[in-house]
């Protein structure tokens, strides 16, 4: 475990110092999800129906865009390869990583979006399910995009070829998040997808950090 | 297995097969697409569109069954560095992706005359263009390295993460839309008449030897690039000189 504290608080000190990183994922959020209003017409009850859609696909556009540093720095300096020849073991070393992207990137998204909901004219009964969602979803997103991160390191086009390799693998959690906020807007319960989103996060905490350390161990081989 | 990890060893066993596979792709193809498309009768719902889903229903079998050949080759060159299986997969990976691209293209031209739209977001089409995207995902962080063994390995795991999802992401678009029919056709029964499934059969034949002689011309290919190569750098390295 001291190595998950270690590495987990060194990420954290590193991004509160550069905390503009993070404020500039959170400003991508809010830019992407303002300009649907602005191609799809002001109409209320017409933003209000696109609404949990619009703020999924925008949050994870917005994570998308942060997960370029997740490992590229530390692979540009040679920590890295440090971490890797340390002899400890790297899938923790992944998850601490991982954890604390999601802490310094996924918590800021998770807090604006109620804000981005209401210039979105959604209604209150989803915010809720829509904080829930996001809350179970963001891991996942981030665990995910950790071994894409991790296989473009060093590539000759890393951010667009991240994008085609990610967002694929990202439609199951868009397609459960979405359907939660959009379950508990139209008078259902959004308890089955949240708990289907919740089984997702447990599959790629559990399988997620291996894959991505593997990823890692070739990338500086 | 590990005996054809050795390319001679592959190579032998692959030009043995190669005209075999060669001489069923050519005679399926010349029996099954008359049929097909000219003697099988027609639908009596469909009519004449009928004649699509032969080319239609192949590709989408090929389709899925090479990305799991690829995940196999992929595991097999991550698990024992096995490179006769790193090329299988390589290899294999532009077939699949053009066998998706022909399963989407003719499903869309079928979809206009019997749904009504080319384009439906129903759970099977949407999960094949899901596929069709990792095809192109594959293929393009394979040559995204200047070292093509990072590449190599890269995509490998990428094929591997792919596999792992595919269940999850076909449950996931499944209880999202539905609205294709289900299969008519499994290995215990058939919904079909006899004078349906023979230009069916036929023409999966011929797409799948079409695969494998296609799969050995460009294994092959690949080894012989490989041997250039070689050839070229013990060229450089005989005359250091002109290095200089």
């Amino acid at each position: 475990m001291s190595v998950f504290g270690t590495v987990f608080k060194r990420d954290i000190r590193h991004a509160v110092r550069q905390s503009a990183d993070s404020l500039t994922v959170v400003a991508f959020f809010a830019i992407a999800t303002v300009l649907f209003p602005f191609g799809i017409g002001p109409e209320a009850n017409v933003l209000a129906r696109i609404a949990p859609g619009v703020l999924w696909v925008t949050a994870l556009l917005a994570a998308l865009l942060s997960l370029d540093r997740l490992f590229a720095i530390d692979y540009e300096d040679g920590t890295l390869d440090q971490l890797v020849l340390s002899g400890q073991p790297l899938s923790m070393v992944v998850l601490a990583k991982i954890t604390a992207h999601w802490m310094t990137t996924g918590v800021p998204l998770l807090v604006i979006s109620p804000v981005l909901a209401v210039t979105l004219n959604m209604p209150k009964d989803g915010y809720l399910p829509l904080l829930a969602a996001l809350l179970l979803g963001t891991p996942t997103v981030s665990l995910i995009g950790g071994i894409g991160a991790a296989l473009v390191l060093g590539s000759r086009r890393g951010g667009v070829l991240l994008s085609l390799l990610v967002l694929p693998l990202y439609i199951p959690i868009l397609i459960f998040g979405t359907m939660s906020v959009e379950s508990a807007l139209t008078g259902q319960t959004p308890g089955p997808t949240l708990m289907v989103l919740a089984g997702f996060a447990v599959l790629a905490v559990t399988f997620s950090p291996w894959a991505t350390a593997a990823a890692l161990r070739q990338a500086v081989e | 297995m590990h005996r054809f990890a050795n390319p001679t060893q592959f190579m032998r066993i692959a030009n043995a097969i190669y005209p075999w596979v060669a001489g069923v792709a050519i005679l399926c193809f010349l029996f099954g697409l008359p049929i097909a498309l000219i003697t099988s009768p027609a639908d009596y719902q469909q009519g004449n569109t009928v004649r699509i889903l032969y080319l239609h229903v192949p590709a989408a079998v090929l389709a899925e069954m090479i990305y799991y050949a690829m995940a196999a080759g992929s595991a097999a060159y991550l698990i024992w560095r096995h490179p006769m299986a790193n090329l299988v997969a390589k290899a294999s990976a532009p077939m699949g992706a053009m066998f998706t691209a022909l399963c989407l293209i003719c499903g869309m031209l079928w979809g206009e005359p019997m749904w009504g739209t080319f384009w439906v977001w129903d759970a099977r089409l949407t999960s094949t263009l899901i596929m069709f995207f990792f095809y192109l995902g594959y293929l393009a962080l394979g040559d995204a390295f200047e070292d093509p063994e990072r590449g190599d390995r890269a995509s490998a795991i990428l094929a591997l993460v792919g596999v792992v999802n595919v269940p999850i992401i076909k449950f996931s678009v499944n209880w999202w839309n539905t609205l294709h029919q289900p299969a008519s056709l499994s290995l215990t029964k058939s919904n079909m008449s006899g004078d349906m499934l023979l230009p069916l059969f036929l023409m999966m034949g011929a797409y799948a030897a079409f695969y494998v002689t296609v799969l050995i011309i460009r294994v092959r290919s690949e080894l012989l690039a490989a041997k250039i190569r070689n050839a070229r750098m013990s060229q450089i390295a005989a005359m250091p000189q002109m290095a200089e």
